[in-house]
């Protein structure tokens, strides 16, 4: 992992921040195996350079950029977010990286274009790629949602360029969504006027909805997610949070004005 | 195998089955279970999985015994392996209760600690209403549940003077519901994970194997006997 230059930000939570060796041992990175430690033992196959990203569909010129060229386009800021995985248990993360809505603006997507899709690289050669789970993964966000100052396009987390199993070079992280919306490892990014299939909300759309907004009034089938797990110390006994809704994140209620969170969830 | 070399084998399959938790206590010391990401989750893992492997243990005593006469004396490690796996099938709960559900076991220690005896029980009433809506929402928790309560009133009867109190036809019909809970944990595990995640299926493959070859035996048996009944209509 290389050191990155960062700036620090206001984006600060308070709580203690998780132990680094915490966040890059526990990930869902299904690409590379269904249990959460398999991703640590699997992704160093992954080669993150030479990387490039697509810009496709609604843009005025879709064009290939280069990793290093992304990483530097704006300086980076630390943002230290709660993040909350749809498992109930969290962390709190410092991740590096410039809102996404600075590349937006810069591939000048068309005004027809409300959604933005991520798709995450497949590689059969470096990749486990379990058979029960339909590959790319795709994820997405309307509009207003990547355009969210919040919404960080993220390269690095604690100083440091992602490690593979956190979704290397280049992923999206929405604090206030659960953590599975935050597409990793992206390759492609489609600008589009419906909503797209999303590979969670495809699988189980009773579990997992297109908003996926952290909301603990809204219980997933199996669990409660009105409490979570807070993993940011080293002990054996829980440390047990109740969620709030959005995750804390409560600037981005406007977004969301009218809609019945409790349908779409 | 003489019969005098079964307490010994018994002696080694004690230490054999208390590894797993042994380990546990290990790394519980060392503080690497600290270290872990989420504790929590690997205790419920490790002894969720266990629980099931050594139920699966306890249902291939039979089937291995009749490869050959001379593995006759397995029967004799059938009851100590399914009170095993009823040890694990308990931790698994506990850690549901105690580190999963909500209940704040620290707090409950402390408590303890300060000598207010009553912390743990005001931590449950605390705790109770996201059990009991577990318990009466959640599919996986309840079949796992039954599971668990099948394996708990085999272990209760399981006795030899519970046996002959009991009878021994009715004490087998009672034990045959080991298959019940051996159908109702690889559920729990299928319930539990989610959509497309197939983990669960090596355990399921090897549970089908298990009860299947039962119903090849039941029906050889049936065959051999000489009856004219007809299998289809016959009850195994």
């Amino acid at each position: 992992l290389t050191k990155l230059n960062v700036v620090q930000t206001k984006y600060t939570v308070s709580d203690a921040t998780t132990p680094e060796p915490k966040a890059q041992s526990y990930n869902n990175f299904y690409e590379f195996g269904e249990d959460k430690s398999d991703p640590a033992k699997n992704a160093w196959k992954m080669h993150d350079r030479p990387w490039t990203v697509k810009i496709e569909g609604l843009v005025k010129q879709p064009q290939t950029l280069d990793i290093d060229k992304l990483l530097s386009y704006r300086p980076l800021e630390q943002r230290v977010y709660r993040f909350r995985c749809v498992e109930a248990w969290s962390m709190v993360i410092p991740w590096d990286g410039y809102p996404l809505s600075e590349l937006i603006k810069f591939v000048n997507p068309l005004p027809s274009a409300k959604y933005v899709q991520f798709l995450t690289a497949k590689d059969s050669k470096t990749m486990v790629l379990p058979f029960g789970i339909q590959f790319p993964y795709s994820e997405a966000l309307r509009m207003d949602e990547a355009m969210h100052p919040l919404t960080l396009l993220t390269f690095g987390s604690y100083g440091e360029t992602l490690a593979n199993q956190q979704g290397a070079p280049i992923r999206v992280i929405v604090p206030w969504k659960y953590g599975f919306k935050g597409a990793k490892s992206i390759v492609t990014i489609r600008f589009l006027d419906k909503q797209p299939h999303t590979t969670w909300n495809d699988m189980n759309s009773e579990e997992y909805g297109f908003y996926s907004n952290v909301n603990p009034n809204r219980s997933h089938p199996r669990w409660s997610q009105a409490r979570e797990r807070l993993l940011n110390s080293n002990s054996i006994l829980p440390k047990i949070r109740t969620t709030d809704m959005f995750n804390g994140y409560s600037e981005v209620a406007s977004l969301y004005n009218g809609m019945d969170l409790m349908k779409n969830y | 195998m003489p019969t005098k070399a079964v307490p010994w084998i018994k002696v080694v399959v004690h230490v054999l089955l208390l590894i797993p938790v042994a380990l546990l206590f290990r790394d519980y010391q060392s503080g690497a279970l600290a270290n872990q990401a989420d504790p929590v989750n690997y205790i419920t893992h490790l002894t969720g999985d266990w629980a099931l492997w050594i139920l699966l243990m306890s249902l291939a005593v039979t089937p291995v015994r009749r490869i050959h006469s001379s593995l006759a004396w397995l029967i004799r490690l059938r009851r100590m392996i399914g009170l095993y796996a009823f040890f694990y099938a308990t931790l698994h709960l506990a850690t549901y209760v105690f580190l999963f559900s909500g209940y704040d076991t620290a707090t409950a220690i402390d408590g303890l600690r300060h000598g207010k005896l009553g912390e743990p029980f005001h931590q449950f009433a605390l705790a109770w209403p996201a059990i009991w809506v577990d318990i009466t929402k959640r599919k996986f928790i309840q079949v796992g549940f039954a599971a668990w309560v099948i394996l708990l009133a085999l272990t209760i009867t399981s006795p030899q003077r519970v046996l002959r109190w009991m009878g021994g036809k009715n004490w087998q019909r009672l034990h045959r519901l080991v298959y019940l809970a051996g159908i109702a944990a690889v559920i729990h595990y299928w319930w539990l994970v989610k959509t497309g995640v197939t983990r669960p299926l090596p355990d399921t493959l090897v549970l089908a194997l298990l009860l299947g070859i039962r119903v090849v035996f039941a029906i050889m048996k049936r065959v051999r006997s000489g009856r004219s009944v007809p299998v289809t209509s016959a009850s195994v």
